[in-house]
């Protein structure tokens, strides 16, 4: 038996929606359940005062500073190695077998669990090379945890430039290392910056990797060889150890609230580049 | 007339498959080279063998001798970027490159490290001019290159490719998407262009190389079939292909 057209078409946009509708649902479900328990406790005093008794009672203001220092770290260092990586692998060489493989190696490296990379960096920064559980070791770590995204993204970015400005770029007697500065980073900056929000954006939320690198401590950091503890570490402490659960999803509403701040500045800054350029 | 280009056995391959046998052709300077053909006959393939646009796709491999004012530009040292400063290049596509039309015009002159606004205003206004077009755009130089319609932005090409300052113009059907009375402004700034540039016209409308064109040649199937002036191309052709192809009794 044949189903009429329009009741297959409708089945679809039924089905198609629905699934869109489900995936709102669940995530605003979780938004609305964190922001619920957690926001209540979150105020100044609580962001600004340190955290007392470990963590039982007091603020966050240290892992705060963790959280901003950490991600930052990452992108420093993963930002200008992952996109002159990409770009050279788009731009400066052919496709060939080589490259191919070296695809495939980031591809795998961006599906290794960041416990693999916390215990690289446990062992490689904080023992071999000395560092400590520091925010050195835990950066460094992150850096090449997000490095493989930044790649990808870079590269896809850097591809979906048309060919054709590459080719007036050329006629017009410009160097490749020109044509890349002039013509294919302004208009691949989109989508590299959708990389390093996606790499902020992971390494903001690690926990793993920066217990086994960074440590967890709650004293304010002097320099780059202290330990420090990044919100989520502080919200997994907290929860695992029935600290104070007040407090765990305190921090985890600010994490959220975070992560939103930083996500709708990206956008807004990259909405103002676009508009400069059409 | 001065021998502008002197291209002596030149024979193209793409990926070990042979697309230009062995052409050979001198192009004077100060005039128009119209070279027509049907499609796949190497028509631009050449062209693009005389700025080495070529080489920037992979499997390309040119022998035989090109010669620019007497320097074989596929000699070792031969600096490709060099060449490309004197060769501008006009496409079958415009392509405005997505910023304003004045950075557009004088992309090529900041690459070559032209830094004064007094000279950089002059280029753009000298350029566009000469491509027809500044009276429409001059109150308009801010405004994204994008913005233009198709033939507008075809001219823009071209005035990019001027304010090089370049000696010679190759154009690869510059006027396939174009309406007739774009193509009729593209002819006449060609027309006027001619005087101070060499230029070499690849195009699909034999109509076209009849118009503006002083020399014609006639590609089929990856070989130079015959040249020579144009009027006589087109009225006693001395192969029957040509014969055929300029009166449309090809195939």
């Amino acid at each position: 038996m044949r189903i009429h057209p329009r009741y297959t078409q409708r089945l679809a946009v039924t089905i198609l929606g629905g699934a869109t509708l489900l995936t709102l649902a669940v995530l605003v479900f979780i938004i609305v359940f964190v922001l619920e328990k957690g926001l209540p406790v979150v105020n100044f005093r609580f962001l600004l005062t340190n955290a007392e008794d470990m963590g039982r009672s007091g603020g966050i203001f240290t892992t705060l500073i963790g959280t901003i220092v950490l991600p930052l770290l990452a992108i420093i260092v993963a930002a200008p190695l992952g996109i002159s990586t990409a770009v050279y692998l788009t731009e400066y060489t052919l496709e060939t077998k080589v490259t191919k493989i070296i695809r495939f190696g980031t591809d795998c490296l961006a599906g290794i669990p960041s416990i693999i990379f916390g215990l690289f960096g446990f062992i490689f920064f904080v023992t071999t090379l000395g560092l400590g559980w520091s925010i050195l070791s835990g950066g460094l770590t992150l850096a090449f945890m997000i490095l493989p995204t930044i790649i990808r993204t870079t590269e896809e970015a850097v591809k979906a430039v048309p060919k054709s400005y590459r080719q007036v770029s050329f006629s017009l007697g410009a160097t490749r290392w020109q044509t890349v500065k002039r013509i294919i980073l302004p208009n691949a900056l989109p989508g590299i910056l959708t990389g390093i929000m996606l790499g902020i954006g992971r390494s903001i939320g690690e926990t793993a990797a920066v217990i086994f690198t960074a440590g967890s401590s709650l004293r304010l950091p002097t320099s780059i060889f202290d330990s420090t503890r990044t919100m989520a570490v502080h919200f997994y402490i907290l929860a695992r150890e029935g600290l104070s659960s007040e407090n765990a999803y305190g921090t985890a509403a600010t994490l959220i609230i975070a992560v939103l701040a930083i996500n709708l500045t990206a956008y807004w800054m990259m909405g103002r580049f676009i508009a400069k350029r059409s | 007339m001065d021998c502008k280009f002197d291209i002596q056995d030149l024979s193209v391959y793409w990926r070990g498959n042979l697309s230009l046998k062995k052409v050979s052709l001198k192009i004077s300077s100060s005039q128009i080279l119209g070279i027509i053909g049907p499609a796949g006959s190497g028509k631009t393939t050449f062209l693009r063998s005389l700025d080495r646009m070529n080489e920037l796709e992979p499997g390309f491999k040119a022998e035989g001798r090109v010669l620019l004012d007497g320097e074989d530009i596929y000699g070792a040292g031969y600096d490709a970027v060099t060449l490309r400063k004197k060769v501008g290049m006009v496409f079958a596509l415009p392509v405005a490159l997505p910023m304003s039309v004045y950075e557009n015009v004088v992309y090529g002159p900041r690459l070559a490290g032209i830094r004064n606004h007094d000279r950089l205003d002059e280029l753009v206004e000298q350029s566009l001019t000469a491509a027809f077009m500044w009276n429409e755009v001059k109150d308009r130089l801010d405004m994204s290159g994008l913005r233009l319609s198709g033939g507008q932005q075809q001219r823009l090409c071209l005035a990019r490719v001027l304010a090089m300052e370049p000696e010679v113009i190759l154009l690869d059907e510059p006027c396939s998407g174009l309406d007739p009375i774009s193509t009729a402004k593209i002819e006449e700034a060609l027309t006027e262009l001619k005087k101070k540039y060499t230029i070499i016209l690849v195009t699909n409308n034999t109509k076209q190389a009849a118009r503006i064109a002083d020399q014609t040649a006639f590609f089929l199937m990856g070989e130079l079939i015959e040249m020579g002036v144009t009027d006589r191309i087109f009225t006693a052709p001395v192969h029957k292909q040509t014969d055929d192809y300029v009166t449309g009794r090809f195939g």
